[in-house]
């Protein structure tokens, strides 16, 4: 190739870029969750790739119901998307796409949400209340979840059974601890969130 | 907590001039995690300066709409737009995300599940 540009720019920031050749399959996974509670954080553990973002410039279709206050006079604002990659096999790669819940009529929510298998929900004990709108979102448009607290360092810790009653979870939707800062963890969430989807498509008949 | 990213210069050219004014794809088969594939043998000569990055880009192997958007620094929708375009004009070809008439759901989440799972 001569006079790369962007293939350029892509190759020297890492050598992984590109999909094997072998992939037919992409499924797609959601990581959503209120502001600063550690999705792009947790997208970046798990991704092969450096996590990508894009940006789409969102009008006054959705401007009314999202939280400009202080912001007098703004009819745009940018809305933004992070997501990464996992290869699962020589077939199949997996997407995270990472995105805050008040993005709910935008064309870039649209498209996250259209074919994907399902969602994780990351929490913040600090602030549990602030994950209901993101919750009632994924309820609204029929995605099925799981919820992972994601834990930090000064935040109290609760049992359980208390996170439940406050998130008002149903019976059968997973919770699990993660930090969303190390791979493993953050992996065992996404297994916990798999599984259950898993489950559900068992008794569901399709 | 997501860090304010430095912009790269966003430039003068505004996003309906990249589209030539239209905000719709010439056709609605891309999803964010459509596969999009090159075909080294067109020429790229007569490509608008963002057809020309998107095809140096898909030439080095495939990428995911969502991927392309990502490295080119571009909205989706645009993105969207000028991909439809290059399938149009011959120069890609897409694989569409999950071709549940082939696959369903429950193996496709088996596989996701093992994959993972060989991770840990």
């Amino acid at each position: 190739m001569d006079s790369a540009l962007a293939s350029d720019r892509v190759h020297t920031t890492h050598s992984g870029v590109y999909l094997r050749g072998t992939v037919r399959t992409a499924a797609k996974l959601l990581v959503v969750g209120h502001f600063g509670v550690g999705k792009t954080t947790f997208v970046g553990a798990l991704s092969e790739i450096r996590p990508l973002r894009t940006e789409e410039t969102m009008t006054q279709a959705g401007a009314h119901v999202d939280d400009l206050a202080g912001l007098d006079g703004k009819t745009t604002t940018t809305v933004a998307m992070d997501f990464g990659r996992l290869t699962l096999s020589d077939s199949l790669v997996l997407y995270l796409f990472g995105a805050p819940g008040q993005q709910r009529f935008t064309r870039l929510w649209l498209d996250m949400t259209q074919g994907a298998l399902g969602a994780l929900v990351l929490a913040d004990t600090r602030r549990l209340d602030h994950s209901f709108e993101v919750m009632e979102l994924l309820e609204d448009h029929g995605l099925p979840y799981a919820v992972a607290v994601n834990h930090f360092d000064d935040a109290p810790v609760f049992p359980e059974e208390e996170i439940r009653e406050a998130l008002d979870l149903l019976p059968d939707t997973p919770l699990v601890t993660c930090d969303a800062r190390d791979r493993i963890s953050a992996t065992r969430a996404l297994i916990t969130l798999v599984d259950h989807l898993h489950a559900r498509t068992a008794q569901e008949p399709v | 907590m997501t860090p304010a990213v430095p912009r790269r210069d966003k430039g003068l050219v505004r996003p309906y001039v990249v589209t030539e004014g239209r905000s719709h794809p010439t056709r609605n088969t891309f999803d964010l995690v459509t596969l999009v594939m090159a075909h080294g043998d067109r020429p790229l000569d007569g490509l608008s300066p963002e057809k020309y990055r998107l095809m140096e880009l898909c030439l080095g192997g495939a990428l995911s709409v969502a991927e392309i958007a990502g490295y080119l620094q571009l909205p989706v929708s645009v993105t969207k737009v000028l991909l439809s375009d290059l399938v149009d004009s011959g120069h890609l070809s897409t694989r569409a995300p999950i071709p549940s008439a082939q696959l369903p759901e429950a193996q496709i989440l088996q596989e996701v599940l093992d994959g993972l799972r060989a991770r840990l």
